[in-house]
């Protein structure tokens, strides 16, 4: 942990502590259907037309039914649109390397994870998807999910700030304002910058470099048709010399060994069936290429995380530079910070804001110094062969990024529900592997996924208050709005409904042939990958340890159906819960009333957090990373 | 019904004015300026000696002579600095398999670069990176190794550590992330020689 380090640290916290004013500012401005921009000139014209084209009155607003309703239809219709695409690439243009159609599936598996933000990735990028899928097919969800995350907040922030009202805004315009104001502007300048630094933005094909030292490798040998040939020796094993009468031959007293052929059940002779391998020079690398930066720059601030590679963010291309790194860690908290200020503006409580925010940041930073304590400690039994002990846990990590900037990483896209990964957390020591899984366990209100963080973590500040008022035995109240039966039994069905997923699914897996065989890892780390696998799709982060093979068709339909119920069960009781504060008087705050902000309601609404994903997640914790922790240290190897 | 088609109607139609835009537009004007402005790097940093593609500078390449810097093991496709699969071990902190691997490493690294049994190895240099195509290895990583390539190329010692540190990538801004050594760089540079 040295002195550059958390310099590293200050700085990106002031960083984002100077956008998340200016961000809120101009959310106030986007999410509201008048506002204006100095943009407007250039985008008023195709938002105008967009709203002619979809046949929608902009100035109607919607109740907490509609609102939902129109939200689920474009993602049904949405995430339709995407399975097609994936399905029929090979038939589609822009696949100059002729991949194949995904498996229904893997397709199913794709387009929900990206329709529900959370982009988990049971394909590998650059193997299985044409240009023509990663641009339109994903890039599409990647700002439409962002932007529908975003819309959700914003109504519900709505229903907080009216006052005894019945609508809460109108779905299209919130989608559309939100991506052609905020987002496509933002990922236009971003994605250039990216390119700046070293990230590739083409539609070459792939590129075949020389290499100064070609080298021999052993592949299987195939035959005419193109199958492998394998070997047809017959199995031999050692049995007893027998004589004539069947009696052992004895030797100095001891039996003298025959190989014989081994028989099956059948009696038959059993033949070996290993490939037969040959050498084969290689001298050339075939690079992959696209157009990756556009789509990288909206993975990114709409909190995505699916990647343009199968190693995501820590592909060279995919994050060249440090900078280009710290750039990526700033823009993943961005929107999600900028917020909280828009929450404060919009109830006219900017220290409420600000408490939220603060609250977010102490539960992130305590996350990322444990995660890099325990990076920059290293693994013991790794340390014991001889490594150099001070250079940390170097495994799955990019000697650009070092210990600190891969820890930063993974603490950031699992606070908030990004999800693409720097470093392989699948290869972090048992505690900072822990981190990222329990960040995504707490709901991921930590800042959190576009949009979602907040309507998460207003989840929670609607229990804290009602803890506070069960506490000092009064009504509990939210700015004015008193919190009754209605709003805890909305607000506990979105908290219970993601625990649920998580551990129903992941005890499921962990009982069954299908989700024992996909594991990468024996011993506690096995339990720990199926863990972190429905964690992921649940929480709609999508990172993932990643050694697990979730490509199979059992994996890739639960951990779908965990993604659609994280997200959909999550946002359908969260507007109900809208759709009842929106109609609610906001009454004048009294002595009695509990305030919603300064350092008591920081510490209440940790507590309400940590508590929640504490009672929920710590069995499942303690058989997994804990466990793993001390076979560590005692040198256990599975 | 009347409301659920006129609904049914925006919500196709966003989509697909939403792929126009998003899909559409956005990413060819990213192309159309990048292609512009920051040719070289949009299409991948490649280095091309003599007209012949050498490969990029930010990709690792495999190399075992002993004339040459070695990268970092690499886990990317079934051999390794594989730049169509790119990936990790994934393997975790109590696995048989990485602790095997580091050790068959450890040793080996030492044999190659004529260290006594026991010196402490960098970690970098005998743990796979997150991407399989990690195109630095960590400062200390190269300065064991000179020795080994000084030795085999007849050079003077004192010239390849200037060759390593002229090839060495310094934090950016001396703030942001770790300093590395550019190991394909490095020894293209040195066959120039």
């Amino acid at each position: 942990m040295h002195s550059s380090d958390w310099l590293q640290l200050a700085i990106y916290m002031a960083a984002l502590l100077a956008i998340t004013k200016p961000m809120g500012l101009y959310l106030m401005q986007v999410l509201d259907a008048n506002g204006r921009t100095w943009l407007d000139p250039v985008i008023r014209p195709f938002e105008r037309l967009t709203y002619r084209v979809m046949g929608v009155d902009r100035t109607r607003e919607h109740g907490w039914k509609q609102y939902t309703f129109a939200m689920l239809l474009f993602s049904l219709v949405s995430c339709v649109f995407t399975y097609a695409i994936l399905r029929l690439q090979h038939l589609l243009p822009l696949n100059p390397q002729g991949l194949g159609p995904l498996s229904p599936d893997l397709a199913f598996n794709t387009a929900v994870s990206f329709t529900t933000n959370t982009n988990w990735q049971s394909y590998g990028g650059e193997g299985t998807m044409s240009y023509l899928s990663q641009m339109v097919a994903l890039t599409i969800h990647n700002f439409a999910s962002a932007a529908t995350g975003i819309a959700i907040a914003a109504a519900l922030v709505r229903a907080i700030a009216r006052n005894s009202m019945a609508t809460l805004g109108n779905f299209w315009v919130d989608l559309v304002r939100t991506t052609y104001y905020l987002l496509l502007p933002l990922c236009l300048v971003f994605a250039v910058v990216l390119v700046s630094q070293g990230m590739i933005q083409n539609f070459n094909g792939y590129t075949k470099a020389k290499l100064t030292e070609p080298y021999t490798i052993q592949v299987p040998k195939l035959d005419d048709k193109g199958q492998p040939v394998t070997t047809n020796a017959p199995v031999l094993v050692q049995a007893p010399k027998l004589d004539a009468a069947g009696k052992p031959v004895l030797a100095n007293g001891v039996a003298v060994m025959l190989d014989v052929p081994k028989l099956d059940e059948k009696g038959q002779p059993m033949t070996t069936n290993l490939p037969v391998m040959v050498d084969q020079v290689v001298d050339e690398q075939v690079i992959a290429q696209g157009p990756m930066a556009s789509q990288v720059a909206i993975k990114m601030l709409g909190t995505n995380g699916g990647g343009f590679t199968n190693a995501n963010a820590a592909h060279p291309f995919e994050n060249p530079t440090p900078l280009s790194n710290f750039l990526q860690m700033l823009s993943i908290f961005a929107i999600g910070s900028g917020l909280t200020y828009y929450l404060g503006r919009m109830t006219k409580n900017q220290a409420h804001g600000w408490s939220v925010w603060g609250a977010m940041m102490a539960m992130f930073l305590a996350g990322v110094l444990v995660c890099w304590w325990a990076e920059a400690r290293g693994n013991s039994i790794h340390q014991a062969l001889g490594l150099v002990a001070t250079d940390g846990n170097m495994e799955g990590k990019e000697v650009r990024f070092g210990i600190f900037n891969s820890s930063l990483f993974a603490a950031i896209t699992t606070a908030a529900s990004c999800g693409a990964v720097n470093a392989m957390h699948d290869s972090f020591t048992a505690i900072g592997g822990l981190v990222p899984l329990f960040n995504i366990e707490l709901g991921e209100v930590v800042v959190g996924g576009v949009g979602a963080g907040l309507y998460g973590m207003l989840v929670f500040v609607v229990l804290a208050v009602f803890i506070a008022g069960l506490m000092v035995g009064r009504t509990p109240e939210y700015l004015g709005k008193k919190i009754g039966a209605y709003e805890v039994k909305m607000a506990m069905l979105a908290l219970l409904v993601l625990t649920l997923s998580i551990l129903g699914f992941s005890a499921w897996a962990l009982v069954s042939q299908w989700g024992l065989a996909g594991l990468n890892n024996a011993g506690p780390h096995g339990l720990s990958e199926i863990l972190y696998a429905f964690s992921s799709a649940t929480g709609n982060n999508g990172s993932a340890f990643a050694g697990l093979t979730a490509n199979t068709p059992w994996y890739n339909v639960t951990l779908g159906l965990a993604m659609l119920i994280g997200r959909f069960l999550m946002i359908v009781p969260i507007m109900a819960l809208a759709g009842s504060l929106v109609r609610k008087k906001i009454s004048p705050p009294s002595a009695g009333t509990f305030p919603v902000s300064g350092g008591t309601f920081i510490l209440l609404l940790v507590g309400t957090v940590l508590l929640i994903g504490a009672l929920n997640f710590l069995p499942a914790l303690a058989l997994g990373p804990v466990v793993e922790h001390f076979l560590t240290a005692q040198g256990k190897l599975f | 019904m009347k409301t659920f088609l006129s609904e049914l109607r925006g919500a196709v139609m966003v989509t697909l004015a939403l792929a126009v835009v998003t899909c559409g537009l956005y990413p060819l004007a990213v192309w159309g300026i990048a292609q512009v402005a920051f040719r070289d790097k949009a299409n991948g940093s490649l280095i091309v000696e003599h007209g012949v593609l050498r490969g990029s500078r930010l990709i690792a390449q495999a190399f075992i002579g002993e004339k040459y810097f070695h990268p970092r093991p690499s886990a990317a496709g079934a051999n390794g600095y594989d730049a169509t699969s790119s990936g990790g071990s994934n393997f975790g902190p109590t696995s048989q398999k990485l602790n095997d691997a580091i050790k068959d490493r450890i040793a080996t690294y030492r044999t190659e670069n004529g260290l006594k049994e026991g010196t402490p190895v960098p970690a970098d240099a005998v743990t796979a990176s997150a991407s399989g195509l990690d195109p630095h290895i960590s400062p200390a990583n190269a300065e064991l190794q000179i020795a080994r390539v000084a030795k085999a190329r007849n050079l003077p010692v004192a010239k390849v550590r200037e060759l390593v540190a002229a090839n060495t990538a310094t934090a950016d801004f001396s703030i942001f992330g770790d300093a590395g050594v550019n190991v394909l760089e490095l020894n293209l540079t040195l066959d120039r020689l």
